[in-house]
């Protein structure tokens, strides 16, 4: 039986194209995904993200258990300020990534991958039990699975500081990227407004409670209606997500993955003190990673996709493999994501791509593929 | 709602033949694009290519998925629609008119019991619900 989020009518009534989503039925897309696509980058899209897991990280310990637990540094985290980061296993590969609010001195909420949330959670308690021995004093740490209390709702695009602030008396306009207020929407619905997402746009993505979901998401769409807001399913998410470089567990990310070679060595702090795969992250990076994620471009027609070989530009060595590949509905060109040879990495290196046995012709282009013009 | 025109024949694949003489015209139906959804990408097969009922002859693409084609019936690959390789977009606008993908000359008209009516296609899509 598929788990379905609070949204599951709204998604019907919208005349949504439901699928299996890691075990969660939600919409692929409404309308079309291009519509959806480049309606959240010219205007505003509405997004579902209920499925995403949600854990609380409560007591006084919880900052130096989080501290330990993922890469990024959360003892620089302000009250109301929100990271990203990524969780490592004990062999520096990558377990999940993941967003932590800071709601209190020690308080957090943890944002992790809706497929990953039991995964994530067991891994979580497994460190608990580690952390606990090395620091007998840290008592005071609880933990709990809270993801089916909340309905996540994105609201992404230039637009969408309007939307929500028809909906709530907290001032957004005082909330920076990557921040956070506790208020309330509509008539007193508790609610975690963030500056965060997943698509390059500006916008806010809304935590209510699990059962107010469709009062909220059904206001959104009426606040949205004089601004072209446009419901956007998981496959516009996906190519919107890929167009800004955002890394996707089960794509770009894996437990074998070292977060340097994904590009997301930002997030690990090595001089915070030590975390969980933090010893053999260092020493693959000094012992030089072979290989490094690239975006790139098709010159010749053709799609790249998840699997697809890499080759030189002759055809003859093999580099790596397409991890993501879409034809971008913003730049109307075939773009990828591809992990290949340190020395193939560079910007402008012509490559191939083998699509259905034709070495289609590639080259290593900046990243974000898309940079949003306000 | 869909739309499929009687004096097309169709496969399980979802692919239409308009029959003409022995030169068959074929696209995708009303119903393959729509679930495909945006076509953004198309292969097609080159002219003189044998192909047999069933075959794989080329490949649609969606933002989101690869679609191979299959061809309806046995025979000789006579001419490509060029102008869909250019604007693969046609697939979703205009699937039994600017979207046709090939002509291809019968070598084994007995291929052309494997086809369905409108009556039965229409039928055939409705189960698959």
């Amino acid at each position: 039986m598929l788990k379905r989020t609070a949204l599951y009518e709204e998604h019907k009534k919208l005349g949504g194209r439901l699928i299996d989503f890691g075990g969660w039925e939600l919409p692929v897309q409404y309308q079309g995904v291009m519509d959806e696509h480049l309606g959240c980058r010219n205007a505003v899209g509405l997004f579902d993200v209920s499925h995403m897991g949600e854990i609380h990280v409560e007591g006084a310990a919880s900052e130096a258990f989080l501290n330990y637990l993922i890469s990024n540094n959360v003892a620089k985290l302000a009250v109301k300020q929100a990271l990203y980061s990524e969780m490592c296993n004990h062999t520096g590969g990558i377990v999940d990534d993941l967003l932590v609010y800071r709601r209190s001195t020690d308080r957090f909420l943890v944002v992790v991958n809706a497929s990953n949330t039991d995964k994530d959670f067991a891994h979580i308690q497994k460190i608990e039990k580690e952390f606990k021995q090395k620091n007998p004093g840290a008592t005071d740490l609880r933990i709990t699975n809270e993801s089916s209390k909340y309905t996540q709702i994105a609201v992404q695009g230039r637009h969408a500081e309007k939307i929500v602030q028809t909906m709530t008396k907290t001032n957004l306009s005082a909330i920076k990227y990557y921040w956070f207020d506790e208020g309330t929407v509509l008539n007193g619905i508790p609610a975690v407004i963030a500056r965060t997402g997943y698509t390059g746009e500006d916008g806010f993505e809304l935590y209510v409670p699990w059962d107010r979901g469709p009062e909220v998401w059904r206001a959104c769409l009426e606040a949205g209606k004089p601004y072209g807001i446009t419901p956007v399913g998981l496959g516009a998410r996906d190519t919107l997500r890929l167009e800004m470089k955002f890394p996707l567990y089960g794509h770009e990310l894996s437990d074998e993955t070292n977060p340097f070679a994904a590009g997301v060595g930002w997030v690990v702090k090595l001089d915070k003190g030590d975390f969980v795969g933090r010893a053999p992250i260092v020493a693959a990076k000094e012992k030089g990673l072979p290989k490094q994620l690239v975006g790139l471009k098709l010159l010749e027609r053709g799609v790249p996709r998840q699997g697809y070989e890499v080759y030189s530009a002759d055809g003859k060595k093999n580099l790596g493999q397409i991890t993501s590949g879409t034809q971008s509905p913003s730049l109307k060109a075939a773009i990828g994501l591809a992990y290949v040879d340190k020395d193939h990495a560079k910007i402008g290196t012509k490559l191939t791509v083998d699509i259905r046995g034709t070495k289609t012709a590639a080259e290593v282009i900046p990243t974000p593929f898309y940079k949003r013009p306000y | 709602m869909n739309n499929f025109p009687s004096n097309l024949k169709y496969t399980k694949d979802h692919e239409w033949a308009l029959i003409e003489g022995n030169i068959v015209t074929v696209g995708v139906t009303d119903h393959a694009q729509g679930s495909l959804g945006d076509i953004v990408y198309a292969e097609l097969p080159k002219v003189g290519r044998e192909l047999k009922h069933g075959d794989t002859f080329g490949v649609v693409e969606s933002i989101k998925a690869v679609s191979d084609l299959y061809s309806p019936v046995t025979g000789r690959v006579t001419e490509i629609n060029n102008a869909l390789v250019n604007e693969p977009g046609m697939v979703n606008k205009d699937p039994y008119g600017k979207a046709w993908m090939m002509k291809v000359e019968l070598t084994d008209p007995s291929s052309l019991g494997h086809l369905m009516d409108s009556a039965a296609y229409t039928k055939y899509v409705a189960s698959l619900h």
